[in-house]
């Protein structure tokens, strides 16, 4: 029953109301307190990162206990068991640990979160900064954009004005500009003047003077910079005071000018040219000129500047090709001149050889006859004279000839086999009657290891040391000559840029002619060897000459690559001349001097040997053929080359051809014969007979199969070598 | 008999060599006439009657080529000098072949007064030449007559 207790009794009936709402807020707390963990482990479930799970699980233990704690109060509201509040009590202290841990949790967590919002703020500020860094390259690469179009634009052209105009257009587009001009230096580089502008179609001619401050403090610096719009550079258009002006930039543009590139001229370096271009943004924008626009601005001015320097470039090497190209024409023309007065000098010489020469020859021989008639004296005087003169003239002509064919280099030395001690006794023999009348004794020295037979140019060689030794006669008036030939290794006392080898089968010999003459001053000693020099006056000089000999001996001994110099302490101490030249040595001793007459005469005799020739020309056939027979051929003549084909057997063993004809290919049928004949044995040798030997005919010849060439009219000589040589070598190529 | 042989012999021996000296001939002809033996012992005037004959034709065709109204063929022109000068450096001729060789240019440089004047001095060239051969056989044959023998001229 209702016993009075100590226990709080709750006042059911008295304060009904109060223990109602109680009773209520305790059960909505406990349905809060079960419902919080709920949705927090809902939503921890969904989010898939949730690094506090274990202060979840106490949190959410913490509250479900308070929880039930909560809603185990209901029941104490009513009389309750024993059971309950054992209950109530297990919960409260539960709730006590939970929470108390719970809280001592807290603390380290709390700071944990904070950071975590201090780190989130962070974030959001670095995020903020990226996107405005974003905004800062995006500007940048639209800028770097523009550059290269610009860029491409102004270098797709080398044309000065193209590019000029492109670069105000595109800096006009890029930028948005309301005014764009450039004013370049004028001539006398005292002024500027505006050149181009963008708007406005014609500019005026305005010009404004260099050393304005402001034009100066722009080319001053290479970087775009901020001029005010009144400067006179800026006034481009007629000023009315509504406007606001917009914001100028100015900047240099480096001009290269053509004479840059000319090395010779004295650097112009220091003294830059420079162009001026003005930007205007548009008036009443209040614009600013921002700093990437302005490296734009600069970046483009030296794009500008790199353009118009290729564009120079260019018009200089056109400039320089449009030269050459001119030079080269000028000099082929002088080429081709040179040429045809070479071609003209040697036609002239060629018929000077022959023709000049035969009335010499003339004049000469019959002279001679006249002496042996009878004379009176003065006649005799006279006829005399006669012969002196065109034995010179002669000489002369001979010595012009020799020359002028030595200069061209179409000398060539004549090879053979000779025996150089008789040269030697021959020149000798030759000049000893002079020297007697002189009474000048000649003494000849041989080197006892002077070779007897070497392989040579025996004229030419004689020919040098005739004209020294007739020089060291010539000019001596007393004394002796001594001759000494001897052969030659390195010797130290010929000239410094000369160095004497002896290789396998050649040496060098060396022909010293000393006299003790006239002499010579060592100063004329280089003037010896030049044409036409003469060391004595035209009053002294005793015998004739024309001062050829010694450069024609000179060119000689070059040719037979070797030196030639001369020695002389001075004037009336008499001289010494002394030459080298390369010599072959040769194997056989032969008794002629022509390498070419066999030893064995087994073909002297060319009895029976059947023989075809072939010639338009009747009267050369005959002559031809009288000439095969008499050498004993049995000779077949055709007049054609059809003829000759048909004719043509196996049993001629020779066949000699005319193709002097011009216009024919006579060398076409050397082709047919050899088509003919396929073994080789049975063909027969084919010789051209043609008017001239040069080496472009024989390289025809050979070329077109032929074995051998001669030169017509052919002389009985001639034929029997050339025949007993091609039967013999079954090929031949000599020139008569 | 003796000294008119020698006579005759110095007559021929000189005349010969005034032929050469005049430039009439040249070495040429030396090898022709050295190219008559007995195996053919007129080969020299058989040679030259052929070359005398060529002569006619050639200086004919020639004058009947420039003769021509209107356009001459300068090229056949220089086909026939060309024949000439091959015939005439074969028997040693040597005026005809220096005429042919001028003839020649005057024929490339298509030069017809040129051409005209120089067939002229040809044909005056060629008759002259064969009048002193003419001659010169006429030596020969007295020398042979008078019982003697030709002389070889040595020329140099």
């Amino acid at each position: 029953m209702m016993e009075v207790c100590n226990c709080i009794e709750p006042q059911w009936p008295a304060d009904e109301l109060l223990m109602k709402y109680q009773y209520i807020s305790d059960f909505f707390i406990a349905v809060a307190y079960f419902s919080i963990p709920l949705e927090l482990i809902y939503f921890v479930k969904k989010s898939a990162v949730f690094p506090y799970r274990w202060v979840l699980v106490q949190f959410g233990a913490f509250i479900v206990l308070c929880g039930a704690t909560h809603l185990i109060n209901l029941w104490t509201f009513t009389t309750h068991s024993r059971t309950v509040a054992l209950v109530m009590t297990t919960a409260k202290v539960l709730t006590a640990v939970v929470s108390c841990a719970t809280a001592l949790m807290l603390v380290h967590i709390i700071p944990d979160l904070l950071s975590v919002k201090t780190r989130e703020l962070f974030l959001k500020n670095k995020a903020a900064e990226l996107d405005r860094e974003m905004g800062l390259i995006r500007t940048q690469e639209e800028t770097g954009r523009h550059v290269r179009m610009l860029t491409h634009e102004i270098r797709s052209t080398l044309d000065r004005h193209t590019i000029l105009k492109t670069t105000l257009v595109e800096l006009g587009r890029t930028l948005a500009l309301e005014e764009c001009a450039l004013w370049m230096p004028t001539r006398t580089g005292l002024e500027l003047q505006l050149s181009y502008t963008l708007r406005q179609q014609h500019p005026v001619e305005y010009t404004v003077p260099i050393q304005l401050p402001v034009i100066n403090q722009v080319f001053g610096t290479s970087r775009a910079v901020k001029i005010s719009p009144n400067s006179p550079v800026a006034r481009l258009r007629p000023v009315s005071g509504k406007y606001l002006l917009g914001e100028v930039v100015a900047v240099r543009v480096p001009l290269l000018h053509l004479s840059n590139f000319q090395i010779n001229d004295w650097p112009e370096l220091s003294t830059k040219r420079y162009a001026l271009m003005v930007l205007m943004l548009p008036s009443d924008s209040a614009r600013q000129w921002h700093v990437h626009e302005l490296e734009l601005v600069e970046v483009v001015a030296d794009q500008v500047a790199v353009a118009l320097s290729h564009a120079a470039i260019l018009e200089e090497s056109m400039r320089a090709r449009d030269l050459l190209m001119e030079q080269n024409v000028a000099l082929d023309i002088a080429r081709r001149e040179a040429e045809t007065a070479i071609r003209a000098r040697n036609d002239f010489l060629a018929v000077m050889n022959h023709e000049m020469r035969t009335p010499m020859h003339a004049i000469i021989a019959l002279s001679s006859l006249l002496q042996e008639t009878e004379l009176t004296p003065e006649q005799r005087l006279m006829v005399e004279t006669v012969l002196k003169s065109s034995s010179l003239l002669a000489t002369l002509m001979n010595d012009v000839l020799d020359l002028s064919r030595l200069e061209d280099g179409s000398l060539q030395l004549e090879l053979g086999t000779f025996n150089l001690h008789t040269l030697f006794r021959e020149v000798l023999n030759l000049i000893k009657p002079i020297a007697v009348v002189k009474k000048l004794p000649i003494t000849l020295n041989l080197a006892p290891d002077l070779p007897e037979f070497v392989v040579g140019d025996e004229k030419r060689l004689m020919q040098i040391i005739l004209n020294i030794v007739g020089n060291a006669v010539k000019f001596s008036k007393q004394g002796s000559i001594s001759v000494t030939a001897l052969v030659t290794k390195s010797d130290n006392r010929a000239p410094p840029d000369f160095f004497v080898v002896p290789t396998g089968s050649h040496f060098y010999l060396r022909v010293k002619v000393k006299d003790l003459g006239a002499g010579i001053n060592p100063q004329d000693i280089p003037k010896l060897f030049t044409k036409f020099a003469q060391t004595q006056s035209l009053a002294t000089r005793s015998s004739g000459g024309s001062g050829l000999g010694l450069a024609i001996s000179k060119r000689f001994v070059n040719l037979m690559e070797g030196n030639i110099w001369i020695e002389s302490e001075g004037v009336g101490k008499g001289c010494t001349a002394i030459f080298d030249v390369k010599l072959g040595i040769s194997n056989e001793s032969k008794q002629s001097g022509i390498p070419k007459v066999p030893a064995n005469p087994q073909h002297v005799n060319f009895a029976g040997l059947k023989v075809l020739v072939m010639d338009e020309n009747g009267v050369s056939r005959m002559v031809t053929k009288g000439l095969l027979v008499h050498l004993g051929c049995e000779v077949a003549t055709v007049s054609s080359s059809e003829e000759c084909l048909r004719v043509v057997s196996h049993e001629h063993r020779v066949v000699f051809m005319d193709v002097c004809t011009p216009g024919v290919e006579n060398y076409q049928i050397a082709l047919r014969i050899h088509e003919k004949f396929t073994k080789r044995h049975q063909r027969p040798l084919l010789v051209a007979l043609t008017g001239n030997t040069d080496k472009s005919t024989k390289e025809r010849c050979m070329s077109f199969g032929l074995d051998g060439v001669l030169l017509k009219p052919v002389s009985l000589d001639n034929m029997r070598n050339v025949l007993s040589d091609l039967l013999e070598h079954r090929v031949l190529y000599e020139a008569m | 008999m003796d000294a008119h042989v020698a006579q005759l012999q110095m007559q021929y021996r000189n005349y010969i060599l005034s032929l050469y000296q005049q430039g009439f001939l040249d070495d040429q002809f030396t090898e022709l006439k050295s190219l008559q033996d007995d195996g053919s012992p007129d080969f020299v005037a058989e040679v030259l009657s052929l070359f005398f004959d060529d002569c006619v034709k050639l200086v004919g065709n020639m004058a009947r080529a420039l003769d021509q109204t209107g356009t001459v063929d300068f090229s056949q022109v220089g086909a026939n000098v060309h024949q000439l000068k091959g015939s005439s450096s074969s028997v040693g001729a040597k005026r005809v072949k220096g005429l042919c060789i001028n003839f020649k240019e005057l024929c490339e440089a298509k030069n017809y007064e040129g051409c005209v004047r120089c067939l002229q001095q040809v044909d005056i060239e060629y008759k002259t030449l064969k009048a002193k051969l003419q001659d010169m056989f006429n030596l020969e044959k007295q020398i042979v007559q008078a019982g003697g023998i030709v002389p070889q001229v040595d020329i140099n």
